[in-house]
């Protein structure tokens, strides 16, 4: 797959290195430093950075102003959009923002239903879906041009991605579904956490017959688990997670003072593993509200240093 | 058709609360067969009416007619006659009659007696569910003849989402998820090979979203 | 069996208590009824199958309504038994009767003959 953006992470995927990203959530205030401080934490060891758009449908400072943020300590951004809150003119609109500060990456989803969020009343706009995202991101930056058809001036240059589930009902159209995410223009895909790995194994394999895994670069989403209430949160009541009871029973059977710790060496283990599957290219570890611990994931999974490639600018 | 549910007679009662002469107005149509606004209905909101307004120890009449539609001129126009006599009429229709006898009734407030829901059908007596947004344009041809627009929490042309789980929406257990029931359905015509069709970006200007909107058609115009 | 039953119970005698309908229970208050109670064959016995479990219903919707205009809901009533049990039916309307002496008149006669 040949270079199309100045995207640091497109480069490094590109060189057949396997990549590696991570993610902060931004604040429920307006303190840069809630930003910066957990980008500090991390920039070393990964390639690039999530910002999420109001994830669970919470309200939080601005994705693409935390993106800000992180470009100017000279990080690299995935800008997070949804497609909930913007329609099709605010979604341009905020491409070109974020393009006008040189964020070279993004990521395109539908978003968490309002309903779960703090804002349970608002509408929904969805006026496109993540695929018609994608496709409005290479509009603008393949063709230069506008939705409306007109040309853009100094058009965005992002390197797109979209999200997969492989664990989500109904099986047997996971992976068409993701045909129809690369055939919409995604780049790289970043993948739901990973706890069921026998399972991911078999979305690989139909992923990689039919070809796939040569068209899109996939980032093998992890999360380490915190404790085993967090484990069986995650089964229970995240819509769409698959975490296999041999995972709950290990952290269950682990002392709750300790289960930190195991929580993190299933995460390292699972990298592991996951690194010899074809067609991972890379991981994304979400450590939600505990990024201190993704350096030591990262130098434990064998992951670090990160390779010299920078953006261009 | 057009499904309404009841509103709380108290909201009712605070409309028409000095009124002393009031009509409840029925319709024949939808709200009659979603039992919120026909002819059985205006029997028991007037009746219930009465027995507040007798218990407050006030005198009001109060009349009750149902007419076959409350969305076309000529059956608007059979309460000519009458409609001056009252201080209120609260029609029992869907918010489209009540609407269109505002329009034709200038000198007496029309107060609304149910909500107006959504388009769609009995599932079973008691039981009503929404089939239709009216979106102006529609893609059933292309998604097995279930509509995402309405049946989806997300609205979502490409989908499912994430976050569809045995069958079921995020938002609700009890709700089936859209996609799903395409899918089914595109399985049993042996036609799930369309699923891999990208369903383009949707023109909604024929929506709600384009503003207030209008069927002219010339032809059958007298 | 020739039992006596309190002699201001006003019998209206329905094909099944299916019959009845929310609006004829109104009407009863409306008029100037102090009580209405409807007395239907044992639940699981009816001959139409569920007549009498929609009499409850609609028992229930006049209840609410009655609450809601202050003539007050306990002065409508579901009983059920057994079409030869003669001895309870007496026992349901000395029941009724006595519940209603105690609730006193229907509000809404006592205004409209304050107001004649």
């Amino acid at each position: 797959m040949s270079v199309k953006t100045p995207s640091k992470l497109e480069k490094i995927l590109s060189s057949g290195n396997l990549a590696v990203t991570s993610e902060c959530g931004p604040p429920r205030g307006s303190d840069p430093k809630a930003v910066t401080k957990k980008a500090e934490m991390i920039k070393d060891y990964v390639d690039a950075v999530n910002i999420t758009d109001n994830q669970t449908s919470v309200t939080r400072m601005s994705s693409l102003a935390a993106c800000i943020h992180l470009k100017l300590m000279g990080v690299e951004p995935i800008l997070q959009m949804v497609t909930r809150d913007r329609n099709r003119i605010a979604i341009q609109s905020d491409i070109l923002g974020a393009a006008s500060f040189d964020i070279f990456n993004m990521l395109c989803l539908s978003g968490d239903h309002q309903s779960f969020g703090d804002c349970p009343q608002g509408q929904n706009v969805h006026d496109l879906d993540s695929m018609q995202l994608l496709q409005t991101v290479h509009l603008m930056r393949d063709e230069g041009k506008f939705l409306g058809g007109a040309d853009i001036k100094r058009p965005p240059q992002m390197f797109v991605g979209a999200a997969a589930n492989p664990f989500a009902d109904p099986f047997e159209i996971r992976v068409p579904r993701l045909a129809k995410k690369i055939a919409s223009g995604a780049e790289f895909i970043q993948t739901q956490c990973i706890y069921n790995v026998d399972k991911f194994e078999e979305w690989m394999k139909q992923v990689c017959d039919r070809g796939l895994h040569e068209k899109v670069y996939i980032l093998a989403g992890v999360t380490p688990l915190k404790s085993v209430g967090m484990a069986k949160f995650m089964k229970n009541r995240v819509p769409g997670m698959d975490v296999p009871d041999d995972i709950v029973k290990r952290m269950a059977d682990t002392p709750k003072e300790k289960q930190p710790e195991e929580g993190i060496n299933i995460c390292v283990e699972t990298i592991e593993r996951l690194k010899s599957v074809e067609g991972v290219k890379g991981f994304h570890i979400m450590a939600i509200e505990w990024e201190e611990k993704v350096p030591g994931i990262v130098e434990r999974a064998g992951l670090y240093p990160r390779p010299e490639i920078g953006a261009e600018n | 058709m057009i499904v309404a549910d009841k509103k709380p007679v108290e909201e009712i009662i605070d409309y028409v609360t000095d009124c002393k002469n009031i009509l409840v107005l029925g319709c024949n149509e939808c709200v009659t067969v979603c039992e919120a606004g026909g002819k059985k209905e205006v029997e028991v909101l007037a009746s219930t009416l009465r027995m507040c307004f007798l218990n407050q120890g006030t005198e009001v009449s109060i009349d009750e007619i149902t007419l076959e539609r409350q969305c076309d001129h000529e059956y608007l126009e059979e309460i000519r006659d009458v409609a001056d006599r009252y201080d209120a009429i609260i029609s029992l229709a869907c918010g489209v009659g009540v609407q269109f006898m505002a329009e034709k009734y200038h000198s007496v407030p029309i107060y609304p007696g149910v909500n107006t829901c959504f388009l769609g059908a009995t599932e079973k007596r008691g039981l009503w569910t929404e089939r239709c947004q009216a979106c102006g344009n529609c893609m059933l041809a292309i998604t097995g003849g279930i509509c995402p627009v309405s049946r989806c929490a997300k609205r979502i042309l490409n989908g499912p989402c994430g976050g569809s789980s045995n069958g079921k929406c995020e938002i609700n257990k009890d709700l089936d998820c859209a996609w799903q029931l395409i899918i089914d359905r595109l399985k049993a015509l042996d036609r799930l090979e369309d699923y891999e069709k990208i369903c383009s970006i949707k023109d909604w200007s024929t929506d709600r979203a384009g503003g207030p909107r209008k069927v002219v058609r010339e032809d059958v115009q007298s | 069996m020739r039992l006596q039953y309190p002699a201001n119970v006003k019998i209206i005698r329905l094909p099944c208590t299916g019959k009845i309908d929310l609006i004829h229970i109104l009407r009863a208050f409306e008029k100037g009824a102090d009580g209405v109670y409807v007395v239907g064959c044992l639940e699981g016995g009816c001959h139409y199958i569920g007549g009498n479990l929609r009499a409850r219903k609609r028992v229930e919707q006049a209840r609410k309504i009655l609450d809601l205009t202050g003539i007050g809901g306990e002065r409508v009533q579901m009983y059920n038994l057994s079409a030869s049990d003669g001895p309870l039916f007496v026992q349901y309307a000395i029941e009724m009767n006595e519940k209603i002496l105690e609730l006193g008149p229907n509000p809404i006669k006592l205004k409209k003959d304050a107001a004649a």
